[in-house]
């Protein structure tokens, strides 16, 4: 039951952009479109299940003063991992996540819950903890990527579902549209939480 | 001529809150006051350049010529906390004034992803030493700017009647994307 809790807490109730606010960088940088934001939010979430792993499996081995540093090293590992099978494989996704695929290590979140879940749980439940977040991350970023190129592109997932020459709302797949539309989601999300 | 280019492009085109999205964390977390955002933003244009001379170094040094750059990511994290943690023990020897003004906001430029990507940013655009220091130091006008203007209007923010869904962060984001919008107008000034 409470590993159920685990997993759904990080969909919803704590989502990590709307309700947390952690990660903004990404979330704001990579969502120009669908695709992008569903890219990024599967890197991170590989790196966070990894790396919350491993951090709850050698937590006692780590003496408490150096645990920030140490678990820095292990996140770091799974991102570069992450950014060469990416420029391995899907080339094209890597140029197009550029400086926000080695910046995961920084991503508050990942950090966040190796110090406040996984340095105090089991592997188990930390791996439970990792794709509860990471899908809440994921989630939260395919769709502010979707309301971006819906309204900017007028496709979805690469589909163009608008005429050739109909005009869209260009701002939208530009930095400014980016604040305005996560803004409003957030808001959006406000209203459902009090209602 | 370059460095003009260099530092134009910095601080406005290329802003690196408002249109590269680095440094996004402290740039909603801290910009309640003007006063603190300029504490920030000069504690960030300290370390920023120390981190940037420092990686650029490694990367010239080590890295390429045992040709270990995919250890990248690892080392520039760790040489920018450890960093972070000596310039915090050095000021507190050497000038606790400036200690007591930029004390607060050091632990948190570590999470601070401004630092890590500029000082990658600097190895992807191939620049030399003096570029590099250059290039970090407007950055870190430009994010000291941004900090500021934001806070600067997020004062006034707190006294105007929003609908209550759009109260605190969803009224700044969105107040943060008409300056990003603002500052698209530099575009094409360089």
């Amino acid at each position: 039951m409470s590993l159920v809790k685990e997993f759904t807490k990080g969909i919803i109730k704590e989502n990590p952009v709307f309700v947390l606010l952690l990660g903004m960088c990404p979330t704001l940088g990579v969502t120009t479109s669908a695709k992008n934001g569903l890219g990024m939010g599967l890197a991170t979430m590989f790196v966070l299940i990894a790396s919350n792993f491993v951090v709850s499996s050698v937590k006692s081995l780590i003496p408490d003063k150096v645990r920030i540093p140490a678990f820095i090293v292990i996140i770091a590992s799974f991102v570069t991992i992450v950014d060469l099978s990416m420029a391995a494989y899907l080339p094209a996704l890597h140029a197009q996540l550029g400086i926000f695929i080695p910046l995961i290590v920084v991503n508050c979140i990942i950090l966040g819950r190796a110090e406040a879940f996984a340095s105090k749980n089991s592997p188990i439940a930390s791996i439970i903890d990792g794709i509860g977040m990471g899908l809440g991350f994921t989630l939260a970023l395919t769709l502010l990527g979707a309301v971006r190129e819906i309204l900017g592109s007028g496709s979805l997932f690469d589909f163009r579902f608008l005429p050739n020459d109909a005009n869209t709302m260009l701002l939208f797949v530009m930095p400014p549209g980016a604040f305005i539309a996560l803004g409003f989601l957030i808001a959006i999300v406000n209203k459902i939480k009090k209602a | 001529m370059e460095y003009i280019i260099i530092i134009i492009a910095a601080i406005f085109v290329n802003n690196v809150v408002f249109a590269q999205f680095l440094g996004i964390c402290p740039f909603l977390g801290v910009s309640s006051k003007i006063s603190t955002s300029a504490g920030m933003g000069g504690a960030v244009l300290f370390v920023m350049t120390i981190a940037t001379v420092v990686t650029w170094t490694i990367q010239k040094t080590i890295l390429v010529p045992f040709g270990i750059e995919f250890m990248q990511t690892i080392t520039f994290i760790l040489v920018i906390a450890s960093l972070v943690q000596m310039v915090e023990i050095i000021l507190k020897k050497i000038s606790p004034s400036l200690y007591q003004a930029l004390g607060i906001f050091l632990p948190l430029i570590t999470t601070n992803c401004a630092v890590l990507g500029i000082a990658i940013l600097a190895i992807q655009k191939d620049y030399n030493l003096i570029q590099s220091v250059v290039f970090s130091a407007a950055t870190a006008i430009g994010f000291a700017l941004a900090l500021i203007i934001f806070a600067g209007l997020r004062e006034h923010l707190d006294g105007i009647d929003v609908p209550k869904g759009m109260k605190g962060v969803p009224i700044a984001l969105i107040t943060a994307g008409l300056i990003s919008l603002a500052f698209m107008g530099f575009a094409g000034l360089v």
